[in-house]
């Protein structure tokens, strides 16, 4: 199945021999020649995201020529994402996402053409966003996001490059509902919030999305130069640990709420209602709802007030290794369960994590086994560096 | 004897155990057989009515058993399958 995506190239898309030059390489292989190169050219591609799996995405199609690329964004490059976002520098910290994602592509072509949304993906922008492209690479990190990359791209009926990472390993597929299944097809709800742990929290091998997202541009490419297998229809899933690829069959689904022949979609919905999440994965502070909450102010005020708490620190003992509070004791959240029988219903907790997210979940846990003089550390650790002692190191 | 492969969030459930062989004649027997083995592992896979959730692909060497015969789809000694959940991550 050989799918091309915009051929031919328009007639005014041609290279100059600076061009020439630069992509000799593509040009002399047989598979592509002048007029895939034409039609990398002619070529626009979205990518939501610019983070670990847009980083290499956006660089090997800005080297490979592909004309126009779409940057969305809405953050600023800080130190904790160069671990993988290769995309961006040391010295681009502190700045928008966007701009120093074009601002690195343009250096390595000047030909081509680079558009920044620096916005979230929303319900309310993503159709507008989305018109002018050919082909959008889903780089997200987040199950909304996903949902609605997928659902723009069935309703404007474009192909979907799809990549995901997760600690070790990684899933590519290209979702494409005019040619075969959708991400709905495969994945018709998402997991309740706080099942699945966010790379944010569960962590990423650094190089895993370099290899994930190369993946993605190189399904990208073919789609657009229309070569090869493209991967519609198929999930491969890749372990670097095992280093293994393997690769499953997938179909539409004939029940499918947005590409089957009786959608019951057939607009964007509210994402963040559908997933029970946000539209994005900024861990930064958690919290367990008001009620529950305290504030490392207050909690230092009461420390300072000398008031008896037991502060209990769910996070793993290799986090624990990079930083903890002296006052606090370590009962990672898988161990807690098990050791519930420790705790004193009369005496005042506070639950403490990175951000506040896992300590929020464990304190629902405790909760419901009747301890119920507990608070959640709103922001956790992170927040305690950054407002009360900021010797500490922050993760 | 039939193999699950079990994808990166969940072997947290079966003590980074990747690989787990299972008895049983179908599908859903081999998930009873893995979440006897690793009980933290059935939250993770079914919901609160007993059935498999449904962001939980189950595949049947290479093909999604819910284009087969769901859990009822029979396996043999010979029979690999795998969990493949969804995972949002990528641009954090």
């Amino acid at each position: 199945m050989t799918i091309t995506l915009n051929s031919p190239p328009a007639e005014d898309v041609q290279l100059n021999n600076d061009e020439i030059i630069r992509y000799s390489r593509h040009l002399i292989m047989p598979e592509v020649t002048l007029t895939g190169q034409r039609k990398l050219k002619d070529a626009r591609v979205l990518c939501v995201g610019t983070g670990g799996l847009g980083s290499p995405v956006a660089l090997y199609l800005a080297a490979a020529g592909v004309g126009t690329i779409g940057m969305v964004d809405y953050d600023i490059v800080e130190a904790n994402n160069l671990q993988r976002q290769i995309i961006h520098g040391t010295s681009t910290i502190g700045q928008l996402k966007v701009e120093s994602a074009k601002n690195r592509l343009l250096d390595i072509n000047p030909h081509i053409n680079i558009t920044v949304h620096n916005n979230l993906f929303t319900s309310q922008n993503a159709l507008e966003l989305a018109e002018p492209y050919d082909l959008i690479v889903d780089g997200t990190d987040n199950f909304p996001t996903r949902y609605l990359v997928n659902d723009v791209c069935v309703l404007q009926n474009k192909p979907n490059v799809y990549g995901s990472i997760f600690r070790f390993e990684g899933q590519v597929s290209v979702f494409w509902a005019e040619h075969g299944p959708c991400y709905r097809c495969l994945f018709p709800e998402p997991p309740p919030p706080g099942l699945v742990p966010s790379c944010a929290e569960g962590g990423v091998l650094g190089i895993l999305p370099g290899t994930i997202g190369t993946m993605q541009a190189t399904e990208a490419i073919k789609l657009i130069v229309g070569i090869g297998e493209p991967l519609i229809g198929k999930l491969l899933l890749y372990d670097a640990l095992a280093m293994s690829v393997d690769t499953v069959r997938l179909k539409k689904s004939p029940d499918c709420v947005i590409c089957s022949s009786q959608p019951t979609i057939t607009e964007l919905i509210d994402y963040e209602q559908f997933c029970g999440m946000p539209l994005h994965d900024q861990t930064d502070e958690e919290g367990a709802g008001e009620e529950w909450d305290i504030t490392v102010s207050q909690l230092k005020d009461k420390f300072d007030a000398g008031d008896k708490i037991r502060l209990i620190d769910v996070r793993e003992d290799f986090e624990w290794d990079i930083v903890n509070l002296p006052q606090a004791e370590l009962i990672p959240m898988g161990d807690l369960p098990g050791r519930l029988s420790e705790f004193d219903t009369t005496d005042e907790h506070v639950i403490m994590c990175r951000t506040g997210g896992r300590s929020a979940q464990m304190l629902q846990l405790l909760v419901s086994a009747g301890i119920t003089k507990v608070k959640n550390l709103k922001g956790g650790i992170r927040a305690w560096a950054t407002e009360i002692d900021t010797q500490l190191p922050i993760y | 004897m039939a193999n699950i492969r079990i994808p990166t969030p969940l072997r947290t459930f079966t003590n980074g155990d990747t690989d787990i062989t299972v008895k049983g004649n179908t599908v859903g027997e081999a998930l009873l057989d893995l979440t006897s083995q690793y009980v933290e592992l059935k939250q993770h896979l079914y919901n609160e009515d007993g059935k498999l959730r449904a962001f939980v692909n189950i595949f049947l060497d290479g093909d999604d058993v819910r284009h087969l015969n769901g859990e009822n789809t029979a396996i043999n000694a010979e029979s690999s399958l795998r969990i493949v959940p969804s995972v949002a991550g990528g641009f954090i």
